[in-house]
């Protein structure tokens, strides 16, 4: 392409790249910045909470909160980059379910058994997150459909697989929690890094290859994104494999949680993941949003949950101020949305 | 006589019961501008859907080079060296100009950090794209990493065209690329066109400007109802006879004229 874009150009008036001082284009960075919102949102409530509470910014209570965004934070990365699509997963949880009780049932007291039956759960989900790939991308059908659908015949399928609990012995399958690194007073478990890890690869993936480019691009339009020369058939199915192959990660994370695994696990994860995204400053219409934003959604959620605990306040009233905190994050959206016509 | 780069025989698309392309033929030579003008709705913009690999005909066939081609989607037809400039843009309104004008050819890193970590050379897709901009005289924009949603009709247009110049290497297809522009963008496309054929790639141009069309084309392909009427050189007619002939007011000149020899 080099050849051509050396057009021969005698007239070029220089395009002043008035960005201008370089001060202008940090600070310029620092408010378009996405993640800013989220980010300001949950400093705000920690500092809120250490002032109001006692315990909240106790070293046990910040690395708890820590622990539990684990599950939840890793099922919100799938579900981000399928809302950057403009699709939206409701059958997450139940593909990380379904994914544990396979897990669990083949490696049940059989301690050599965990790894092997892990890479299972994996090759499970990602199957499972194929056919919501396939049937979006190649049939065209509305991802709130599918996977409601999906979600629907999983619920079944896990129970009619297995209606009780089933336990996994330690070992790799918990080791997730069963280690990690002190601070201090302060312990990150394997877990909390393994989210984090997770987090920055695919913020790596999303932003800094043309792979992260066409999501966003096929989120923002996906007959403009056809017309670039994108393959959108093919990156939505590359969307929904990784995001089962996320929420088999969410499933390795839950065994950390609990060695306990039911088909009544998670029911609500779902729209716990959805809850996370949306506060975390992605677009429900897709093309705008950031797995990090998501990740700090979880935690928000989490915060706000422990510091109302610590604080003495009714838990029915916790569920209040994150239903209010989704609709103040989706209006903001729209607002931001209709500024930028 | 220049030969043949792109044809088109028999074209046949319908949308539903709308036939939009009735049995069209087209055909495009070496180095040339070759202006299209219909009516509204004469199926002009279907007709470069076909060539562009955005619509798949129902009936015809095209011929790249002599060669037959079947283009199932825009990819297969820019592998092919086809660039088209859309009638409704094409572009990703959250991602910033440099991005859009390289959506879909990114440039990687060299090295490990490209090839292993697939990561993306950004800052030379944004000094290229700042390079190209200045090059097509392209002043209004303020920066490469404004996102095209903070930009007007007319600058969005300009980096769609950009990018079809930037990247054709066979065909530049422009679908009314001027029709939300201002005197002074239309008259940086009318000479980018120019620029373009300059380096021998021939451009079709769809545009309702006779003037502009007038003065730049080397040959007109009038469109009506969905087929082609007649092709004609702008110096054999004067303007009032080639809108008779797209409104039907005027018939077709002789058919042996049709096809005029470059
Ligand atoms: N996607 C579509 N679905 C249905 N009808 C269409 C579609 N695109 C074009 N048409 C119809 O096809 C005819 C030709 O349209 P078009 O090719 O856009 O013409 P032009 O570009 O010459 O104005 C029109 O009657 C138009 O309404
Ligand atoms: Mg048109």
């Amino acid at each position: 392409m080099t050849d051509s874009l050396e057009l021969a150009g005698e007239k070029a008036a220089a395009v002043p790249d008035t960005t201008g001082t370089r001060a202008a284009t940090i600070a310029d960075r620092f408010f378009r910045n996405p993640v800013l919102g989220p980010l300001s949102a949950l400093i705000l409530a920690v500092i809120g909470f250490s002032i109001f509470t006692q315990n909240f910014l106790s070293v046990d209570n910040t690395s708890l909160i820590l622990q539990q965004s684990v599950v939840v934070g890793t099922l919100a990365l799938g579900q981000t980059v399928i809302i950057l699509t403009g699709g939206i997963d409701l059958a997450n949880g139940a593909i990380m379910v379904l994914g544990t009780l396979v897990v669990a049932k083949m490696a049940s007291g059989n301690h050599g058994l965990q790894v092997p039956a892990l890479l299972i759960g994996f090759v499970v989900c990602a199957v499972l997150g194929l056919i919501s790939g396939l049937i979006v991308s190649r049939l065209g059908l509305p991802p709130f459909i599918v996977t409601l659908g999906l979600l629907t015949i999983l619920t079944s399928v896990s129970r009619l697989y297995t209606k009780q609990t089933v336990l996994v012995d330690d070992g790799p399958l918990t080791w997730l929690s069963k280690g990690g690194y002190l601070f201090g007073q302060f312990q990150i478990t394997f877990g909390v890094v393994l989210v984090l890890l997770s987090v920055a690869a695919l913020h790596f993936a999303l932003t800094r290859t043309a792979w992260g480019r066409h999501v966003y691009a096929v989120g923002n339009n996906d007959l403009a994104a056809k017309r670039t020369g994108i393959n959108v058939s093919r990156v939505l199915l590359s969307v929904y494999v990784l995001a089962g192959l996320l929420y088999a990660l969410a499933a390795w994370q839950a065994f950390g949680r609990s060695p306990a695994t039911s088909p009544n696990a998670y029911p609500t994860a779902n729209l716990d993941t959805i809850t996370a995204v949306v506060i975390g400053g992605t677009s429900l219409f897709g093309g705008r949003g950031t797995v990090l934003g998501s990740y700090l959604g979880a935690l928000i959620v989490l915060v706000l949950q422990s510091g109302l605990t610590q604080a003495g306040i009714d838990p029915l009233y916790q569920n209040i101020v994150t239903g209010v905190l989704v609709i103040a994050a989706v209006a903001l959206d729209s607002i931001t949305r209709k500024k930028a016509r | 006589m220049n030969e043949i780069v792109l044809e088109a025989r028999n074209i046949v698309k319908r949308y539903g019961h709308v036939t939009a392309v009735a049995g069209a033929d087209f055909d495009l030579r070496a180095g040339e501008v070759l202006a299209v003008i219909g009516d509204n709705g004469a199926g002009k913009s279907s007709l470069i859907k076909v060539l562009s690999g955005d619509v798949v005909a129902d009936a015809g066939e095209v011929l790249l080079e002599g060669q037959p081609v079947h283009f199932r989607s825009p990819h297969d037809a820019q592998k092919a060296g086809i660039e088209t400039v859309y009638q409704d843009l094409a572009m990703a309104p959250a991602l910033d100009i440099a991005t859009n004008l390289f959506l879909g050819r990114e440039i990687r890193r060299k090295g490990p950090l490209g090839s292993f970590l697939r990561m993306l050379d950004v800052k030379e897709m944004r000094s290229q794209s700042r390079r190209q901009m200045d090059e097509l005289g392209i002043t209004t924009l303020q920066s490469i990493t404004q996102p095209v949603d903070s930009l007007s009709g007319g600058q969005r247009q300009t980096v769609a065209v950009a990018r079809a110049a930037a990247f054709g290497r066979k065909v530049v297809i422009m679908d009314e690329p001027t029709a939300a522009l201002g005197v002074r963008e239309s008259r940086g496309v009318l000479d980018l066109i120019k620029r373009i054929t300059g380096t021998g790639i021939p451009v079709v141009l769809i545009s309702h400007d006779i003037p502009a069309v007038f003065e730049v084309a080397d040959r007109i392909h009038i469109h009506r109802l969905g087929r082609r009427a007649a092709v004609v050189r702008p110096s054999d007619h004067t303007m009032n006879e080639v809108v008779g002939i797209m409104t039907g007011a005027l018939p077709p000149p002789d058919p042996s004229e049709k096809v005029v020899p470059a």
